[in-house]
């Protein structure tokens, strides 16, 4: 096989799509919102716990999607634990370039990491909101909106 | 005609995007319900209005405008003639089912008031569902549900339990786009008649895989798009009986749907112009003509058993894979087959097929309500049509035990 079981479905991504971490609903989040892809109906729920220093102590979310939207969501919740507010801003833009193709915008002092996993996700346009899909969700949780669609803005 | 001799090769060598490989791999297109590939015959009619007769048409002064009419005419005596119609007035032009779906929606919908009740299904495509919607914010009519059965069929019991003296319109799919359901349409017709009741059938994924009689049936109206029976995209038929359609306003106003024009007062057009305002997609309709053409010398009947024949060869070999579960398995379906494969989301299942030279549909199908009924987020879907082989279905199989073992 080739192309899209080597670029797109790397192993990394393989395996959070078949044991996910922090997969769950989290009580006493401070800030949550859902993400919802109208085209395929893949839909999460972003659930942050900030504390008063802003930084983010707890990721977790829950819902459904493909394997491309699954393994995002549990990465993103790994490299997000123990970030501030303003390094997951940098993370989510760093990300966004990263799956559009765009690796100029990736601001110099960002290390995506685990995250190049998905470097291969640009070749395939209809998965990038696929990747996307929790960052956005993240991110409309860190503005204190309650829901975004992959519809609003890429 | 008999499987055995219908004539598949010929076929698949009259559809040129069959001869490329994608993925290194031959094309296994299997993503017919969602529109279907374009024998030569279509281009070529397309390609010819364009390149010869380019006009714009009942404005037939000069040579080229009266080709071009008389090609846009004769294709919709074709079109009269592929559905039995009883008069070439009761065939309108639309770009599509949907805005068929919505062309009545609007005529018809002048008709209804509030608490007057349109049935549909709970199969319907979402072009069969939102127009009524719109027409229910509209009018305050109400909009009952058919429930589907655990094998995606239509609970007629319950069907036939709604039908009262408010019901005004039935509209119902002919067959389901994402289970594959064949529904008895003539019992739906005829019990719908019986309380007064009229009926549109949305046939867009039955016109290419068995024979259509409307006055057989005597539905009052029944829609259809091009693309999905090999003609162009943008192109669709909108069927009305001539009482009904001389009777109801028209929807869209503009160029070629009038008589006469004073800013005092307008005179309608006769049918079918008064349905068909604007400059039509004159070589789309050129195209469906053509289109039609091509299944009429194939002819329905013998599409009908080899399609039967592959999709009961398909229908063994992909469920019995382990961990595949199929949804739509009503004893009366067309070539469609809806799955989920065990902890594999459909469209990473699509994904991986694309890898191997399969395409599939991946996702809701625009029938979210088929998708909620049966609890899944989506499903993958393989979709055959008269060029679609056994082979096709075998590289389908090996291509879900592949994503299997990718995803183990």
């Amino acid at each position: 096989m080739s192309g899209a079981s080597d670029e797109l479905y790397q192993q990394v991504i393989l395996d959070h799509n078949r044991t996910p971490r922090n997969m769950r609903a989290l009580l006493g989040a401070t800030h949550q919102a859902q993400g919802l892809n109208p085209l395929c109906g893949d839909a999460y729920t972003v659930y942050l716990s900030i504390d008063g220093a802003g930084v983010i102590r707890e990721v977790a979310y829950e819902g459904h999607g493909c394997a491309i939207s699954k393994a995002s969501a549990s990465m993103m919740s790994e490299a997000l634990t123990g970030r501030t507010v303003a390094q997951a801003h940098a993370l989510f833009d760093a990300f966004r370039g990263l799956v559009m193709g765009k690796s100029e915008a990736t601001p110099q002092d960002c290390d995506l990491g685990k995250l190049r996993v998905f470097s291969g996700v640009w070749r395939y346009p209809a998965r990038v909101k696929c990747a996307a899909l929790c960052w956005h969700a993240l991110r409309s949780a860190l503005d204190g909106q309650g829901a975004t669609t992959t519809e609003d803005k890429l | 005609m008999t499987a055995n001799t219908y004539p598949i090769d010929n076929v698949r060598a009259d559809f040129p995007a069959l001869r490329q490989t994608v993925n290194g791999c031959p094309l296994t297109y299997l993503d017919n319900a969602a529109t279907t590939l374009k024998p030569e015959a279509v281009v070529e009619a397309v390609r010819q209005h364009y390149r010869e007769e380019s006009a714009n048409i009942h404005r037939g002064v000069h040579h080229l405008s009266q080709k071009a009419t008389e090609a846009y005419e004769a294709a919709r005596d074709k079109v009269q003639h592929f559905l039995h119609a009883e008069q070439r007035e009761e065939i309108i032009f639309t770009s599509g089912t949907t805005a068929a779906i919505n062309t009545v929606a609007h005529a018809f919908g002048s008709t209804i008031h509030a608490d007057d009740e349109i049935i549909l299904s709970e199969m319907e495509h979402h072009s069969n569902i939102v127009p009524w919607q719109m027409l229910r914010e509209r009018t305050g009519c109400v909009l009952r549900v058919i429930p589907i059965t655990d094998d995606g069929q239509l609970d007629l019991a319950a069907y036939e339990a709604m039908l009262g003296p408010r019901t005004k319109l039935v509209s119902v799919v002919y067959v389901s786009n994402s289970l594959g359901t064949v529904n008895p349409v003539q019992r739906v017709i005829d019990a719908a008649h019986a309380h007064g009741a009229k009926v549109l059938v949305d046939a867009a994924q039955a016109v290419a895989c068995r024979a259509v009689d409307v006055r057989a049936l005597d539905c009052d109206f029944l829609a259809f798009s091009g693309h999905k029976i090999f003609g162009p995209t943008g192109v669709g038929v909108l069927y009305g009986k001539r009482v009904l359609l001389d009777a109801l306003p028209p929807f869209f106003g503009g160029g070629d749907m009038i008589l006469s024009v004073s800013f005092e007062r307008t005179t309608y057009n006769a049918l079918p112009y008064k349905f068909e305002a604007g400059t039509p997609h004159i070589a789309g309709v050129i195209g469906l003509g053509a289109a039609l053409d091509y299944v009429n010398a194939l002819g329905l009947a013998g599409i009908a058993a080899h399609e039967e024949d592959v999709r009961d060869y398909a229908t063994r070999l992909i469920a019995r894979i382990p961990g595949v579960r199929l949804y739509g398995t009503a004893p009366e379906k067309a070539a469609i087959l809806s799955f989920v494969l065990e902890g594999v989301h459909p469209h990473d299942v699509g994904q991986i097929l694309d890898t191997h030279g399969v395409a599939v549909r991946a996702g809701h199908h625009c029938t979210q309500p088929v998708m909620q009924r049966y609890g899944i987020p989506a499903t993958a879907r393989a979709s055959f049509s008269i060029y679609n082989t056994r082979a096709d279905a075998d590289r389908l199989a090996a291509a879900i035990m592949q994503t299997k073992e990718l995803f183990g």
